[in-house]
């Protein structure tokens, strides 16, 4: 189908009033859930194919993740959908104010290759719960899951008005030249200038959910046991989620001096336990990023610093867990977003100094500090900014659904998950 | 702008002001609760004991009426500093959020947190107000500003110029006068956010520069607000009611002014007596002497005012009105009865003083006709018919609505402004403006307990099943899953 007429038939569906009524929208949201339990096994076989995920990331980071957010917004959707009354000032009186959230029209979505189904399915849900028609560009670097999704989204969805729409970039340039009401583009910051420039002709409001280097940083523990907990959350954070190539996955590490060789030490053994082989660990997406992070690692002053791992697979596109110490800070694995198994560690005289470092680079989508330490976290909080801060952990705010998710600065704007994606796709008439 | 791309005579480019800004923002002082509160009172200061001045600026600017000078700028720009000086400590504070089964044991709160840079380009018609009021919400939320007024109104933007700097932080608040040059060298600086008041056209223009930093904008635009008057109203009152919603806010030069009218055929005739009736008494006989209406703003857009007259398809249509003085720039009240859809006149905003009235057969009409013209900024609807009100509220999609009433909503702090589609994105206003210049930082507290292995490799079948229950909030999976049960 050409893309016109998909645009046209989304437009026409949106403009019935279908899509408007608390039925359509939970009976869309139903849908959905359905087609994540039954087909499970095929979703997990097509991010094999695509990412080597094995089969319990793939429930855990995307079939369960989105049954956790459609569950939420199921449960939700009434008391969101609900009129807000909003008291009115003296010169108002006699009258009553009302706030009431309305759809924004025909939404479309550009979803990224790293967690091909939860970053289709996540904004997803947000946009059809608030009533939108939407149209969905999976992406063409994770093939067997769009046209997994391109297969079965029709079966189970108003065909009418969700639509998916599979290509690459000429598919995409097409799409842009349509009005949308919303623009929700998840990916690099190159392509999201071109989106946002694309959607000013129309004046089209644009979420970008991009990338960016997201620090961690790890106080000097004492406790055996927190060092322990650090250490599996550590690695679970920089390769148990797609291997690296996930927007809030560790970049990189920063610790104190004194403390670097306890954390290479551990994060060796744990490699060496959990990580062994292609099994245990996601694949690189393709050739192009494959080339791309062995080029990061033959610079030679990077590769001096490689203390563990690194060795590559060309032909099954695998790459060791490696990890790095010191690696030159204007090197370009320092200075651009890794999206794969590297894990630079870089050194510091005191822990407070991580605040001035990540403040002079541009802002991340997640920062993750492990620290005892009150008033460090403080620090942290007030002086840093970015997406989120998790304490102690990684990865799992994005689990959670109280929190908005979403990037500033050059990591993206406009925030998603649970409310927050509803709120995003709605406008609020008063 | 001087030649050399410095913003005005001695001074700096907008490059060195731009890294200026940078610097003393991120020397953190704006942040502080200190620092924005003192800003905020400069400002409430300056409208204190410059009101004079400030209405002899728009007076100059647009023979603004005082009474509305007042009403519609200087006492709404009070109210908004006040409230955010009230409210401000309760706003800053971080917002705790109920963590989730999923990620048990742990605290989740939002924390909200300046953006940096902020660049305000402010219009003509309402030149205090639609300047100061995004100053005020950027301040709040901790921001460093530049203010661009606009040229279009030289006395409010020469005022700004003069004035801002000796009632606030001149260092971290800035304002930049000009034209298109000045415009533009700001535009090729990167913003943490750009808010602009204006038309469509440049809304796309400052969207596109914008995207080159990936620096979110909002955009408050225009568009035709219909006004919908059904057949069972009280006349009076109407009519009262749109007048002061069109000619008493800036002689229909305001975003928000009803821009035309939909009512029924037979009802039409006798709304325009009203309307007639209602002006004659608000502005006399001669409406082009009343000092109680403003002027257009200048030749250009009288002529734009005057060809939308001139158009052939409105020949025969005036009832009421359509004198011109050019000299003065004013142009009297005018209704226009049954005009044609193809006239230019229904083809773009007016943003000025005349007034047509469309006529449908059946009341119910009215929503093909607003549903076929892109979004507009505001609705209003006049009528005693519940069904017919809540159809409009579920139907007509605009940036704002109201009721048997025009205007008023913009007073009103607790409604977000702003508009969709081709009327803009992202609102503003009091709370929503604090919000529309922060950053919501999500910030999650875990401690070294809770540890669930189930996350982490080596893969097993027990923990798949424990990762199944957390997921789908199944307790009592849970449950079993931890105990090593198996799940029947």
């Amino acid at each position: 189908m050409e893309v016109a007429q998909i645009a046209g038939e989304a437009r026409e569906a949106f403009e019935s009033g279908a899509t408007r009524s608390y039925f359509w929208r939970k009976s869309q949201l139903r849908a959905l859930k359905e087609l994540l339990l039954e087909k499970e096994a095929e979703i997990c076989e097509a991010l094999r194919l695509d990412l080597a995920k094995n089969r319990f990331e793939a429930y855990r980071d995307e079939v369960g993740l989105m049954v956790k957010s459609v569950d939420c917004a199921l449960w939700n959707l009434k008391k969101w959908m609900a009129a807000r009354k909003v008291d009115l000032p003296l010169i108002c009186i006699p009258c009553s104010g009302k706030v009431v959230p309305e759809p924004l029209g025909v939404v479309l979505i550009f979803s990224s290759w790293n967690f091909p189904i939860g970053l289709s399915l996540e904004p997803l849900i947000g946009a059809v719960s608030a009533g939108n028609a939407v149209v969905l560009k999976s992406s063409e670097l994770a093939p067997a899951s769009s046209s997994f999704l391109a297969n079965n989204m029709p079966k189970y969805l108003d065909n009418k008005a969700v639509k998916i729409v599979e290509g690459g970039s000429d598919v995409g340039e097409q799409l842009l030249e349509h009005k949308w009401d919303k623009i929700f583009f998840t990916g690099s910051q190159r392509v999201g200038r071109t989106v946002m420039t694309a959607a000013a002709k129309h004046l089209t409001p644009v979420a970008l959910e991009l990338g960016g280097k997201c620090p961690a940083i790890v106080d000097s523990l004492s406790s055996s046991r927190d060092i322990k907990v650090t250490i599996s959350r550590l690695a679970s954070g920089k390769w148990g989620s797609s291997s690296g190539q996930a927007c809030i996955g560790i970049d990189y590490v920063l610790v104190e001096e004194k403390f670097a060789p306890v954390l290479v030490d551990f994060l060796k053994a744990k490699i060496k336990k959990y990580y062994t082989g292609p099994e245990n660990i996601a694949r690189i997406v393709n050739k192009q990023h494959f080339q791309r992070l062995s080029n990061l690692l033959n610079n030679p002053s990077v590769a001096a610093s490689v203390v563990h791992g690194g060795s590559l697979n060309h032909d099954i596109l695998y790459i060791e867990p490696a990890i790095l110490l010191d690696p030159p800070l204007e090197s370009e694995i320092m200075t651009e977003e890794i999206f794969g198994p590297l894990l630079p560690i870089i050194t510091l005289k005191k822990i407070e100094d991580s605040i001035r470092f990540i403040k002079e680079r541009p802002k991340a989508l997640a920062i993750y500090a492990f620290t005892h330490d009150e008033k460090l976290k403080k620090r942290i909080i007030e002086e840093t900014s970015s997406g989120s801060i998790t304490f102690n952990d990684t990865i799992i705010q994005f689990a959670c659904d109280s929190l908005p998710f979403g990037g500033i600065g050059q990591s993206g704007f406009g925030k998603y998950h649970g409310k927050f994606s509803f709120d995003l796709f709605s406008h609020e008439n008063q | 702008m001087a030649d050399d791309g410095r913003l005005a005579a001695g001074g700096e480019s907008a490059g060195e002001l731009v890294k200026g800004l940078r610097e003393n923002y991120y020397s953190g002082r704006t942040k502080t609760y200190k620092w924005r509160a003192a800003q905020l009172k400069g400002i409430l200061k300056m409208i204190d004991e410059k009101e004079e001045e400030i209405m002899a600026a728009l007076f100059e600017d647009l023979s603004k009426p005082k009474l509305e000078s007042f009403a519609h700028e200087i006492s709404l720009a009070r109210s908004a500093c006040v409230l955010a000086l009230k409210e401000l400590h309760r706003w800053m504070k971080p917002e705790k959020v109920s963590s989730m089964l999923s990620v048990f044991p742990s605290s989740a709160e939002i924390v909200t947190e300046p953006l940096g840079l902020v660049l305000v380009i402010s219009a003509w018609n309402y030149p205090f107000l639609l300047a100061i009021d995004p100053v005020i919400g950027a301040i709040s939320a901790g921001n460093t500003v530049v203010l661009k007024p606009s040229e279009i109104s030289p006395s409010t933007s020469a005022l700004f110029a003069r004035l801002l700097p000796d009632y606030v932080d001149g260092s971290c608040i800035k304002v930049v006068e000009g034209s298109i040059p000045e415009t533009t060298a700001l535009l090729e600086q990167k913003w943490d956010k750009i808010l602009y008041t204006g038309n469509a056209r440049v809304g796309r223009i400052i969207m596109s520069a914008a995207a080159k930093y990936l620096t979110p904008v909002i955009l408050e635009l225009g568009g035709k607000c219909p006004v919908v008057v059904d057949s069972d109203v009280n006349l009076n009152v109407t009519s009262k009611r749109i007048a002061v919603g069109k000619w008493g806010s800036n002689n229909g030069q305001a975003c928000i002014a009803p821009d035309y009218i939909i009512t029924t055929k037979s009802f039409a005739p006798k709304l325009a007596e009203a309307l007639k009736i209602t002006l004659e008494k608000f502005y006399g006989e001669d409406p082009l002497k009343s000092e109680d209406l403003a002027r257009v703003v200048n030749s250009n857009h009288f002529a734009r005012l005057t060809k939308l007259l001139d158009d052939e398809k409105l020949s025969g249509k005036i009832v009421h009105g359509g004198m011109k003085d050019e000299k003065n720039l004013k142009i009297a009240p005018t209704l226009l009865l049954d005009v044609p859809h193809d006239s230019l006149i229904m083809e773009e905003e007016i943003f000025g003083p005349l007034l047509p009235i469309i006529t449908v057969d059946n009341i119910e009409k009215c929503f093909d006709l607003i549903n076929s013209k892109p979004k507009p900024l505001a609705a209003y609807l006049f009528t005693k018919n519940k069904k017919l009100e809540e159809k409009f509220v579920k139907d007509v999609s605009s940036g704002g609505m109201l009721i048997n009433d025009t205007a008023l909503h913009f007073a009103n702090p607790n409604f977000p402004f702003g508009g969709v589609g081709e009327s803009g994105m992202g609102s503003y206003h009091a709370k929503f403006s604090f919000d529309a210049f922060s950053h919501k930082k999500a910030v999650l507290h875990r401690s070294f307990a809770g540890e669930v292995s189930a996350r982490y490799p080596p893969y097993t079948t027990k923990k798949q099943k424990f990762l199944r229950a957390l997921l789908t909030g199944n307790i009592i999976g849970l449950i079993l899953a931890l105990f090593g049960w198996p799940k029947s």
